[in-house]
């Protein structure tokens, strides 16, 4: 008996029956993402080379980046407290703006554009060339070779490099307080850390572990489902960055009102 | 024509299909696909691009459910299996992509290994090494051990994605265009690579093919499709000794009379 010949009618209308089938979709990728991350056994050799590839190799591009942000900023906001007579407040401010703020989401931004692209674009690769099908094959689960090792790469390495920046930040902006007021590097994170609280350095990891997490779904969600042959590479790769730039600022936001709420 | 005469159990079936339907939203791929495999046979499915042929070897290897009809693989029902049993099964069953699905990232021995490393922990370096060394002998290429796969021909990547579907000791292979767009030499060449693993490795296999040169060398069987079904089965002579059915009279007419 042959099945069914009728096409399938749109319950409300073709693009939002897509829309909600594609969220109830990712909700699927996210929670075959738990399942598999505890059940044996674990890709260790697999999830240090993707640390490696996450971690290791964004070093330069935030060193670079953490280092001429905190420098600016500071730059920017002298003439500022200059005007009050507040310059001794510089390492303060800096502080609180780049640990709030400024390293989780630059950290983020730059990992979205760079290891969520790369990402992307190599699991799309991947799934057009059937290299994931040849995995599937060979009695291996890509899902947990690919997918979770990225996935845990990014939440884990996010904060460690969020941190990283904050470092480098601080010294980008101790390097221009230096230079005008002769500041020791002992007096400056003194003063800087002065403001800091528990609930700030904690806020920050806790963004950097969800923005690590949305890097790592997205661009794994989107290399993994790719189609429409070589095309569809450069899509998941564009389309990765997008979501997770999109997704990181909103994710920003709520947990700022949540932070803030709590203070 | 085949240049040996294999060892084919005619009462033991290793793939029997029944009335099978895939469809991809209005496109009907598959109406009604009825297909047995016997224990050392190769049974080459014919047909022009697009009637559903790698789609039938995907819904055989768990790739893709079918819609309707039953699918038995050496005696399991593949579209009812858990992820589990699935994996079992593909252990037995070696499947080779049209482009080879060479792991890029990878050299070709760390694509050989990378197998045996996950279905077999146990397996130390050493043992790894040499089933490496006898599949790549088997496939003619040792000398690619350390090569990349962007160094490799697509004639070599063919070759190499054979081996590494051999290093499991798979029961069946299914092959998905084994020829394409490759040149006529290297074509002979993956056609007598095709035989020497049937008789050296035991294996059944189903190789799809739109080329009659692969399909009168390998094939103990020729099965033609056309519009999701197949039209005729039987050997080479019996398949193409009638040439009233238009599918036929051309493939036959393109591959022999150019």
């Amino acid at each position: 008996m042959e099945p069914n010949d009728q096409p399938e009618k749109p319950v409300i209308s073709t693009k939002v029956d897509a829309f909600f089938l594609s969220v109830y979709d990712i909700f699927r990728f996210i929670s075959r993402f738990f399942r598999e991350v505890l059940r044996p056994p674990f890709e260790v050799q697999e999830f240090i080379r993707q640390c490696f590839m996450v971690g290791y190799k964004s070093l330069a591009l935030i060193s670079l980046t953490g280092f001429i942000t905190g420098l600016v900023f500071t730059k920017q906001s002298r003439p500022s407290l200059a005007e009050f007579g507040a310059t001794s407040w510089l390492p303060s401010l800096i502080s609180i703006a780049v640990i709030r703020a400024l390293a989780p989401l630059v950290t983020a931004l730059i990992c979205a554009g760079k290891v969520g692209s790369s990402i992307g674009a190599e699991l799309a690769s991947m799934k057009v060339t059937e290299q994931i099908d040849a995995m599937e094959v060979s009695a291996i689960n890509p899902f947990k070779y690919l997918v979770v090792t990225r996935i845990l790469a990014c939440t884990v390495c996010l904060p460690l490099l969020m941190s990283y920046t904050a470092l480098v930040g601080m010294m980008g902006s101790y390097l221009d307080i230096h230079l005008n007021e002769q500041t020791s590097i002992t007096a400056f994170f003194a003063k800087a850390f002065a403001n800091i609280s528990f609930l700030d350095l904690f806020s920050s990891f806790f963004k950097s572990v969800c923005f690590g997490f949305t890097i790592g779904v997205v661009s794994c969600y989107q290399g993994f489902n790719a189609s429409q042959g070589t095309t569809g590479v450069g899509k998941a790769a564009n389309v990765a960055v997008v979501i997770s730039m999109f997704l990181i600022f909103i994710e920003e936001i709520v947990i700022v009102q949540i932070i803030n709420s709590i203070r | 024509m085949k240049t040996f005469t294999p060892e084919i159990d005619w009462d033991d079936v290793v793939i029997s299909i029944r009335g099978l339907f895939k469809s991809f939203g209005s496109n009907h791929v598959l109406r009604g696909v009825d297909l047995d495999l016997h224990k050392g046979e190769n049974i080459v499915v014919l047909g022009r691009s697009g009637t559903g042929k790698s789609v039938l070897i995907k819904i055989i290897a768990g790739l893709l459910k079918p819609d309707a009809g039953t699918v038995n693989v050496l005696g399991q029902e593949v579209p009812a299996l858990g992820t589990a049993e699935l994996r079992e099964l593909r252990l037995k069953i070696g499947f080779c992509f049209q482009n080879g699905a060479l792991y890029d990232s990878m050299t070709v021995g760390e694509n050989l290994a990378f197998p045996l490393k996950r279905n077999d922990p146990k397996m130390t370096a050493d043992q790894r090494r040499r089933l490496i060394d006898i599949v790549l002998d088997a496939v003619g290429l040792s000398q690619t051990i350390n090569q990349m796969p962007a160094e490799l021909s697509g004639g070599q990547r063919k070759r190499i994605g054979i081996a590494r579907t051999l290093i499991l000791r798979p029961e069946i292979m299914l092959y998905d265009e084994p020829t394409a767009g490759l040149d006529p030499i290297t074509c002979t060449e993956i056609n007598d690579l095709i035989n020497e693993v049937q008789k050296r490795f035991k294996t059944s296999s189903i190789i799809i093919t739109h080329d009659l040169t692969c399909a009168r060398t390998t094939g103990d069987k020729i099965a033609v499709m056309k519009e999701g079904k197949f039209i005729r089965k039987g050997d080479f002579e019996t398949v193409f000794s009638d040439n009233s059915d238009e599918l036929i009279r051309e493939f036959y007419d393109y591959n022999f009379t150019q």
